[in-house]
């Protein structure tokens, strides 16, 4: 009994004497295997060669400053409630007088950190901010490490330095 | 000490050599099988130790060594060590009676190239290959591992199917050149192909003679050798191991290494009895104009280059073939082979017949 009528029904026919001989089909198989033999090879070397990395590839993060060197974060905490990978934590801290060169908004991050283990470099952070202050860099891969002391990135290696400025890529986009 | 003459000398020194090259051959084969996989699969395979890879031999030797020696608790101790062992020395003795070159002449001594003049050298071959599979049927028995010993079954009926054919195939080449020495066999291709004197010399091989007998010869080795796609008897994907599943350290080197230098033996003796052996077309020509000695010298490698092209060969099939089924390999071996074989045979002794009926 079928289900539906749809199984197409296939005769199973005998084979040729040429077909039991093997020795044909097995000639046109060494003819393709030896094709790919001299076809190029796919294969970068990855030390010496990288592969060049797409415009919106999602790097190492990065906290932004303005042009005259504030952070930009404010602490409202929306990175880390997106964070499905729940690998950023935050404290926040209100500026003191003397600080405005410092930090641009009166609240800011005292402690930002991002766990690089738990992190899936999803980007959803850098969608999340509202002030435009957490980017995933398209042209920085985050590093390997070695120590579990290592993994976890707090504010010293995530905010931009002003003589060196990120790239976030979405300068071409935002004028 | 009188067995110590010249001759002995010379023989130990060409054993001895053989010995080096056979093994320097099966190393690099380990990176060739890693090359030509890599390439047939559009990859590069290893290219980090030393120049193209080349040290990769030695890096992977140095890894075996220094593995771990694992003897399972259960396991017999003594055939456990003695399988490997058994696999390597039957691989090492078979190319003891190739022919590997015609004479070299120095003055008034004249040197055969060969280092066992056996005149039984294809029966020779035959013991030595076919004690090949105690090797492995005594370690898989002794590792007392169900898998191991389902590895060592295949292996042992695989082989002794196969070795029908072949003698069968074989008998053919016999018939031919009424000879069971190599020696004689790999000299008598020497002529022009087919005797049409205006053609160059040693052209006259075997194959053009005995195609069905090489086709048959050379899919028997194929499953002597335990190559894809008769590599039954190690097949990772339904034995974890096959029969050298328990087996680590340089005692399994020893059972991957084996294979190879069976494989390089294989395409010694398929290159001997079907492709002219040490002969290459125009072998007279250089001989009369360059010197006996420097055509010897080019037999060798021409031998060697034949059965490097062998290699090539074994590995290039591996990538194209799939396993068989067991049920497919012993229709294979009993119900096309064998009686393909015998068919041969018979067609040569006609043909052998009808040539001395109306040609002498």
């Amino acid at each position: 009994m079928r289900l539906t009528n749809r199984a197409k029904h296939l005769e199973k026919k005998p084979m040729t004497l040429v077909e039991k001989m093997y020795l044909p089909a097995i000639a046109q198989g060494l003819g393709i295997t030896i094709k790919h033999f001299f076809r190029k090879k796919a294969t970068i070397q990855y030390p010496e060669q990288k592969r060049e990395l797409s415009p919106i590839f999602r790097g190492l993060h990065v906290l932004k400053r303005d042009e005259e060197g504030k952070e930009r974060c404010t602490a409202c905490g929306l990175c880390a409630l997106a964070c499905p990978a729940e690998a950023i934590s935050m404290e926040a801290a209100e500026r003191k007088k003397g600080e405005e060169h410092l930090y641009r908004e009166e609240k800011y991050a005292a402690v930002y950190e991002i766990n690089m283990l738990r992190c899936i470099f999803c980007g959803l952070c850098e969608e999340a901010c509202p002030k435009a202050a957490i980017f995933l860099q398209p042209d920085v891969m985050a590093p390997p490490f070695y120590e579990r002391s290592e993994v976890i990135y707090g504010k010293d290696r995530l905010v931009e330095k002003m003589e060196q400025r990120a790239n976030t890529g979405i300068e071409k986009y935002v004028k | 000490m009188e067995f110590i003459t010249f001759e002995f000398l010379v023989k130990t020194a060409i054993i001895l050599l053989v010995f080096v090259i056979t093994l320097g051959i099966a190393a690099y084969s380990t990176l060739a099988e890693r090359k030509i996989s890599a390439f047939l699969q559009d990859r590069i395979g290893p290219n980090r130790a030393g120049p193209f890879g080349l040290l990769q031999p030695l890096a992977d030797a140095g890894k075996m060594f220094f593995k771990e020696e694992f003897i399972p608790e259960t396991s017999s101790k003594f055939l456990f060590i003695l399988g490997p062992s058994l696999a390597m020395l039957t691989a090492m003795m078979a190319s003891a009676v190739i022919p590997f070159g015609d004479t070299l002449q120095f003055g008034d001594t004249v040197i055969n190239i060969q280092p066992v003049e056996a005149n039984i050298g294809i029966l020779y071959i035959f013991g030595v290959v076919s004690l090949g599979v105690y090797g492995v049927m005594i370690g898989g028995w002794a590792s007392n591992n169900k898998f191991s010993l389902l590895g060592a079954i295949r292996a042992a009926s695989q082989n002794i199917s196969y070795e029908l054919a072949m003698g069968f195939s074989i008998i053919a080449i016999l018939m031919m050149t009424g000879s069971l020495s190599l020696g004689d066999i790999a000299s008598q291709q020497k002529g022009s192909f087919f005797g049409i004197s205006w053609l160059p010399s040693g052209t006259n091989w075997n194959i053009f003679y005995q195609p069905l007998g090489f086709i048959l010869f050379c899919t028997c080795s194929f499953a002597e050798c335990n190559r894809t796609p008769f590599d039954l008897p190690e097949c990772e994907s339904e034995l974890v191991g096959g029969y050298h599943t328990e087996y680590s350290s340089m005692k399994l080197g020893l059972y991957l290494f084996s294979e190879y230098v069976n494989m390089f033996v294989a395409g010694l003796v398929m290159s001997t009895l079907y492709f002219g052996g040490y002969n290459y077309p125009g072998v007279d020509f250089v001989a009369a104009n360059f010197g006996q000695n420097i055509a010897t010298f080019l037999g060798i490698g021409v031998l060697l280059g034949k059965a490097l092209a062998f290699i090539f060969f074994f590995m290039w099939i591996r990538w194209t073939l799939p396993r068989f089924r067991y049920d497919q390999l012993m229709n294979l071996g009993w119900k096309s082979m064998i009686p393909l074989a015998i068919l041969n045979v018979v067609f040569t002794g006609g043909f052998i017949m009808l040539k001395e009926m109306f040609f002498s």
